[in-house]
């Protein structure tokens, strides 16, 4: 067990390296551009440039370049924004993330539920109206792009219906901290939670529900019915914990890789300052450094996050537990 | 006597099935598929939904010239004649301070049938001149993704050894990359230079760059299957037996490889499109995708951002569109799979 | 006579298929009295465990459609309440399946899943049903019960996995034993074991047990009476005694010439019986084993009578006179093509 979950420690350690190298070579050794001018932004002296290439050693060979990159990053942690003068980019990054966390924590809770939902009553209605419906419903969750959704959901809830009963109490967009007031953090975040879940509830409901078709065609089933079990618990018990793997595996990557920034889009729309949105302003102004150090922290968080999960995968599945 | 006994029902079914491929010569595997699909209802449906929405694209210079409208040039002084009215297509603003104009809304004519946006341009003649954009995009990104996910995916599964560890681990990497933060990556990079590869020059403005970087990113969700497929076909008897009668590896390849990878690759052509479409928009979206004077699904809802709340049409046509083609390839990706694979026809 | 406890008549199992229905199972009647072993046999793909899972309603009511009678102490189970069902499964008649590395839910221990069915069937302490566990393990001769019940499916041998099957079979003492050919997955010397342990059950607690398998072998050492079934169909039925040594079916007789004889001159190689069953779409109107049997004639193609002696019967059209002349004509004619 103690071995196992070396072994994945190492493997994530050298996953988050070859992401690095790979966001490294991206950002400053793509052919085309002086990487000193790429980082000192738009409108940049000369001077600046001067000063940035001998900082941070382009003028040296790459593997130095590379070794100084990542010291400014996660060792000194001064990698300093250029467009905004002086601004420290990681712990400003730092700084967006409990909103990002309070975002996609509160969606993913929605999603879990709604998924495994969606999931265990198409499969146990397979081939019914319901099952039918759930599963077109689920279509379309997956076919909306989310931040069409967000606008949409910005569209009834701030300017369409914003007057009538139903939405007067959705407060204007933007993000109140938890410690601040918290009726109003959850006020601000129940319509973004539900346009981010939207996507994965029906993602998850459709893997959950393939899944469990497939696991009902077990022996095992079988024996638990003719043990005289109930269909629910043969259905929650034996099916269910059985299907988890695929979903669990899923909800470590997806999970990650939101808390990582890729729920920019919904954090827009909806004016949330998390770490998504950082990104996205940094792009505006074409900001090098802070899309640097977010890209980079929220990789390594993608990474870390799918080793924990496959860490909490053993305690699930036994059968894992041995190799 | 045949020794194993096995009497589940799913194999009961599987063999009714292989029962009926064999017991009708003349229809290989592929004519049963294509005949399963064709009996799946929802999946015709959406092939048809999927044609209009190709053909109306098409049809875009048409409407285009009908309308006698230019969807890539500001019309802010135009008018136009509504019920015998002239009417001005960029209209005084009636909230607020009174300041500013307000584009005006759909028309339900022939004649900024959707409204104009934010520059006067007319909404239904960019949408479809932007879905050509879209589709475009996502197939050529489509046809990328595909050949270099199979040739990383058969290389990789057929060669095995040393090259098999590098490939798989750089699949590995990619896979663990968050798919928007390496498309946002790539673009911000590449969209303020001018990239040079042998001669050909691709330039921010081109749409070559959104191709290119939607191409890339969904190669290991495609290769690391095939990759897991060839690696089966590789240590199969038949191709031992060809690996052992000393046919050469390239026949092996292109004879008894391909052929099985095929049915794989059909089946990620329809999920691939919906995947493009999605990803190119928010790109596009996000003003890092497809660049002006070009426009796509994706740039439009980002124009209409600023008229959500006056006129909102501008967002939500191109958004329908999207949804529209994706809910479609998708549905289709379902039958496909479903008409591919036997074993997903006992439910 | 008594009632028997398990009475099944008139059994039809049929699927939907692309172009309508196809029947898997047609006309099967039997029963089962109090302590006998009931023996059902036949090539993969006969119908014997369809049939019975049809019986305990473990099939997919979605797609399988199953008409007749099953009387189980005088119920019919094909017309209780799922909850009465429910009750009867695992209770009353309990399922070993033929695969142990696959009829155990790989994510609970040994314990759990036995405690699990007594639990739904008894009111018992979580504890009691857990210590039950360990009483079964060890009856089924699991060394260290107490270490088995803690242990995860994948961390037992085959051989002890069935054990701890059967030994979750047994856990509510059910009138009814449904052994799905419990021995083919296992090694030969397991095996033996394995029936033995059958076979202890029987006498200890005087539970019947229907056997399913295809070793004939098995069939001559457990069973009280044979029933041969081809292509959903009973084709024969009757005693051990009857069917070995005097069998009326010339599937029968191709089955009975497939094990080696004990005594006597070994014949020059064993003969098998040529070609496959068929699936249920290709089963032809009349006899369904006529395209397989040599003896074939042009009355084969309506469908065959019953003949039935005391309680021996079979499902084809060979008088009791021509019986021994033409099966001796087939050992001939294997002898020479061989």
């Amino acid at each position: 067990m103690i071995a196992a979950v070396l072994q994945r420690l190492v493997q994530m350690a050298f996953v988050m390296f070859g992401i690095s190298v790979l966001v490294f070579l991206i950002f400053f050794a793509t052919p085309g551009a002086d990487p000193a001018a790429r980082l000192a932004g738009r409108n940049a002296s000369p001077e600046t440039v001067q000063q940035i290439r001998h900082e941070f050693g382009f003028d040296r060979p790459l593997p130095v370049q590379y070794a100084i990159m990542m010291k400014k990053l996660f060792i000194t942690q001064d990698l300093t924004s250029f467009v905004n003068r002086g601004e420290k980019v990681v712990p400003e990054i730092l700084a967006a993330a409990p909103a990002t966390l309070s975002l996609v924590a509160g969606a993913a809770l929605l999603w879990v539920l709604g998924g495994l939902f969606v999931g265990v009553i198409s499969a146990a209605t397979r081939g019914s109206w319901l099952d039918r419906s759930l599963m077109i419903l689920a279509l379309i969750g997956i076919s909306m792009p989310v931040f069409w959704l967000a606008s949409m959901a910005n569209l009834v809830t701030q300017s369409a219906y914003h007057d009538s009963w139903a939405f007067s109490w959705v407060p204007e967009l933007g993000y109140t901290p938890l410690t601040k007031n918290p009726l109003r953090w959850f006020q601000g975040l129940v319509i973004p939670w539900l346009t981010l879940a939207t996507l994965y509830v029906g993602i998850y409901g459709r893997v959950l529900r393939a899944n469990l078709i497939e696991t009902l065609q077990e022996d095992y089933i079988r024996t638990a019915r003719a043990k005289g079990l109930s269909e629910t618990r043969v259905l929650l018990r034996h099916g269910l914990r059985t299907s988890l793997a695929a979903f669990v595996t899923m909800f470590g990557l997806d999970f990650g890789s939101l808390v990582g920034g890729a729920a920019l889009l919904t954090e827009v729309l909806f004016g949330i300052n998390g770490v998504g949105r950082l990104t996205y302003i940094a792009l505006g102004n074409l900001d090098l450094p802070m899309i640097l150090a977010s890209v980079m922290y929220a990789s390594f968080f993608v990474v870390g996050a799918n080793a924990v999960v496959d860490i909490l995968y053993a305690v699930i599945d036994p059968r894992v537990r041995k190799e | 006597m045949v020794d194993t006994f096995s009497e589940t029902l799913s194999e009961q079914a599987a063999a009714d099935i292989a029962a009926e491929v064999i017991s009708r010569p003349g229809r290989g595997p592929w004519a049963t598929a294509f005949r399963r699909l064709r009996r799946d209802r929802a999946a015709m449906v959406a092939l048809g939904v999927l044609v209009l929405i190709l053909v109306a694209c098409a049809l875009a210079p048409l409407y285009a010239h009908l309308a006698g409208t230019d969807p890539f040039r500001p019309n802010l002084d135009g008018s136009i004649t509504l019920n015998g009215q002239s009417v001005d297509v960029m209209q005084p603003s009636t909230t607020g301070l009174g300041l500013g104009v307000t584009p005006i809304g759909p028309t339900w004519t022939l004649h900024y049938l959707l409204g104009a946006d934010s520059q006067g341009r007319d909404v239904a003649a960019r949408l479809l001149y932007g879905g050509q954009t879209s589709l475009f995009i996502a197939g050529m990104a489509t046809v990328i993704c595909l050949v270099l996910a199979t040739l990383v995916g058969v290389v990789a599964g057929f060669f095995g050894g040393w090259v098999d560890t590098v490939l798989s681990r750089i699949l590995d990497v990619l896979w663990a990359f968050p798919i928007y933060l390496l498309a946002i990556s790539l673009s911000i990079v590449l969209l303020n230079t001018t990239l040079h590869i042998g001669p050909i020059a691709l330039t921010s403005d081109s749409l070559a760059l959104p191709i290119a970087i939607v191409g890339v990113i969904y190669i290991p969700y495609v290769a690391r299957p095939i990759r897991g497929q060839v690696l089966t076909l590789r240590h199969s008897e038949f191709v031992l037996a060809a690996v052992g009668l000393g046919i050469p590896a390239w026949r092996i390849l292109w004879r008894d490889i391909l052929p099985n990878v095929t049915t794989t690759l059909i089946v990620f052509v329809p999920i691939l499109m919906a995947l493009n479409i999605v990803t190119e928009s928010a790109l596009s979206f996000l003003a890092i995708g497809v660049q002006p004077p070009n426009a796509s699904w994706g740039t439009i809802i980002g124009d209409g951002e600023a008229l959500l709340y006056t006129r909102p049409m501008v967002a939500l046509a191109p958004g329908l569109a999207i949804v529209l083609t994706v809910l479609a390839l998708n549905v289709l990706g379902d039958g496909v799979r479903d008409a591919l694979d036997p074993r997903t026809k006992i439910r | 006579m008594p009632a028997p406890l398990l009475d099944v008549s008139g059994l039809r199992v049929s699927f939907a298929a692309d172009g309508g229905r196809s029947t898997a199972i047609q006309d099967v009647s039997f029963n089962v009295g109090a302590g006998e072993v009931l023996s059902i046999v036949g090539e993969s793909g006969s119908g014997k465990t369809l049939s019975l899972l049809s019986v305990l309603g473990l099939i997919d009511r979605r797609t399988t459609f199953v008409e007749g009678r099953a009387l189980f102490n005088g119920r019919d189970l094909f017309t209780l309440p799922p909850r009465e069902l429910r009750r009867i499964r695992g209770a009353g008649i309990a399922l070993i399946s033929q695969d142990p590395m696959t009829a155990l839910t790989p994510v609970f221990t040994i314990g759990d899943q036995i405690a699990e069915q007594i639990l739904a069937h008894e009111k018992v302490s979580r504890r009691a049903a857990r210590a039950r566990a360990v009483d079964l393990l060890r009856e089924v001769g699991i060394p260290s019960p107490e270490e088995a019940v803690r242990r995860f499916p994948h961390q037992l041998s085959g051989g002890m996995r069935q054990r701890a099957v059967i030994a979750m079979a047994l856990s509510c003492n059910p009138a009814l034993l449904i052994a799905d050919e419990p021995t083919t997955a296992l090694d030969v010397t397991v095996q033996a074991q394995v029936l033995d342990l059958l076979r202890r059950l029987r006498r200890d607690h005087g539970s019947s047990i229907v056997l399913i398998t295809h070793d004939m072998g098995v069939v001559a050492e457990m069973a009280d009476r044979v029933m041969v079934m081809y292509a959903g169909r009973v084709v024969e039925g009757g005693t051990v005694r009857e069917i070995f040594e005097d069998p009326w079916h010339p599937y029968s007789w191709g089955l009975m010439n497939s094990i080696p004889p004990v005594r006597g001159a070994k014949p020059a190689r064993l003969v098998s019986i040529p070609g496959t069953p068929p699936t249920p779409q290709d089963i032809p109107p009349g006899c369904a084993f006529a395209p397989r049997c040599r003896l074939r004639r042009p009355a084969c193609a309506a469908p065959p009578p019953r003949q039935e002696a005391g309680g021996h019967q079979a499902l084809c059209l060979i008088e009791a006179a021509e019986r021994p002349g033409l099966r001796a004509g087939l050992w001939t004619a294997e002898g020479t093509a061989a």
